[in-house]
Formats: C-alpha cells, sequence, structure tokens
C-alpha cells in the first residue's frame, strides 16, 4: 500500500523561504541570461535576414538595432552573454567533481559576476 | 524497500532511465560555445553599426559568415536543450508539452533563417 500517504507527506520548502546567498543568486542568474538571451538572438537573426534582403530593409534592422534602446539591449546581452559563459564554464569545472566545497562555489560565484563585469567593459573598449 | 508507488511500478516508471544524453549535449554544445563566444562577439561586434556595403563585404568573407553561422547554429541547439530544463520545471501538465514543442520549433526556425541569411550574404 504505497499510495496511503499521498497529498499528505512532508514537503521540502521552496525557493522563497532561503536568504538569498552568492551561490543560489548566480545559479538563477544563468538561467535568467541563458533564456533572455533569445530576445539578442532574433534581433540578430532579423539583422542578418534583414542585410541579406535589401538595402531599405537593412536599415530598418539596423536602426533599431543601434537606436539608443537598441545600444541597451545589445550592452545587456554583452553582458548576459559573458556571463553565461563564465557560468557555463563553472558548470563544466563543477562536472568533473572539482570545486564543490562552499568557499570555492563563493569564491566562483564573485568570479562570475566580476569576471562577466571586466569582459563586458573589455568588449565595450576592443568593439 | 522500495519507494515507487504501485501505478508507477505497473507503469514501468520511476527513475529516468534517459536524460544523460540531454544533459551531454549540453556539455558538448557549452564546450563549442566557449571557443566560438569570444570570437562572434569579435566578428559581429566589429560590424554592426556599419554601412549595408561594408556588412556585405564583411559577411563575403568566409571566415565571418561560418563563426556567425556555427555560433548561431550551436547557439540554437544549445537554447532547445537549456529552455527544455526551464519548462520541465515551472510549466505542468498539457502547457509544459505544448511548451517545449513550441521552443523547440522557435529554437530550429532562428537555426534555419540564420543559415539561409548568412548562405545569401556569403555567396
Amino acid at each position: 500500500m504505497a499510495d496511503v500517504n499521498r497529498g499528505n507527506r512532508p514537503l521540502s520548502p521552496h525557493l522563497t523561504i532561503y536568504r538569498p546567498q552568492w551561490t543560489s543568486v548566480t545559479s538563477i542568474l544563468t538561467r535568467i541570461t541563458g533564456n533572455a538571451i533569445l530576445v539578442s538572438g532574433i534581433l540578430i537573426v532579423w539583422w542578418l535576414l534583414s542585410a541579406a534582403t535589401s538595402e531599405a530593409a537593412f536599415n530598418r534592422a539596423n536602426w533599431v538595432l543601434t537606436s539608443w534602446l537598441g545600444d541597451l539591449v545589445m550592452l545587456l546581452s554583452v553582458w548576459g552573454l559573458w556571463y553565461h559563459f563564465l557560468a557555463g564554464l563553472r558548470h563544466l569545472y563543477w562536472d568533473t567533481g572539482r570545486g564543490l566545497d562552499l568557499p570555492t562555489a563563493e569564491k566562483l560565484a564573485y568570479g562570475c559576476v566580476g569576471g562577466s563585469v571586466v569582459l563586458t567593459l573589455l568588449t565595450i573598449v576592443i568593439v | 524497500m522500495g519507494y515507487i508507488t504501485d501505478r508507477k511500478r505497473a507503469a514501468g516508471l520511476g527513475s529516468a532511465k534517459a536524460g544523460t544524453e540531454h544533459h551531454w549535449a549540453m556539455t558538448v554544445t557549452s564546450v563549442a560555445l566557449a571557443v566560438l563566444t569570444p570570437l562572434f562577439l569579435l566578428s559581429f561586434g566589429s560590424i554592426l553599426g556599419a554601412s549595408y556595403e561594408a556588412v556585405q563585404t564583411h559577411y563575403a568573407h568566409p571566415y565571418h559568415a561560418l563563426v556567425a553561422a556555427l555560433f548561431l547554429g550551436v547557439g540554437c541547439i544549445h537554447f532547445k536543450n537549456g529552455v527544455r530544463v526551464l519548462i520541465e520545471d515551472y510549466v505542468h501538465g498539457l502547457a509544459r508539452e505544448a511548451a517545449i514543442i513550441a521552443m523547440t520549433c522557435v529554437s530550429y526556425a532562428l537555426f534555419a533563417v540564420a543559415l539561409f541569411a548568412l548562405a545569401r550574404l556569403a555567396l
């Protein structure tokens, strides 16, 4: 009779009950940046398609991507991409079984946030 | 002692049995993207904001066309697998299947449009 206790099992507390920590926040940010990048992906593919269509179409897409709003979206995308890039490298490192203790995990979290800001600034300087 | 319910035992459910392939696909695409991301940012960043003619010349070069095709192509597959996990965590019931199918179609559509546009620009 495995189903006797159905619906009355103890549940572990969900996200809202925990104090935000570097490790949890950087994990959630990985998911947010990874999925939000779809917006920039669609914009860039639209820009490429318009460049392959006609000069008028290109001017329209190019105007959107280089407007102040487009600049803001691209800036956030560059940061999001670099953040997701570093968080992905962190996952690959964790997948080898290394760096899973709390002090190292917290250092890696600082590295993802700090590193993504540094890489974003570098990108702005270079391109 | 087994913790599995009678219904799950009858239906052959329980531990997922699959999913290793999904994780491995994410690992492979993430390693590829770790190389492609800096290359694409340099390539795309250097041409965004340039004139129509300059963009045509830029993507007529095999290097820039291939870097963009690989980054956007592998990126779409990585996105398809990643967004699936997001949906599986937060969406339930029939809406879950509908959302996974919809986002899979969006991912492949974006992949196809990107390759089509780059092929037209490059050839």
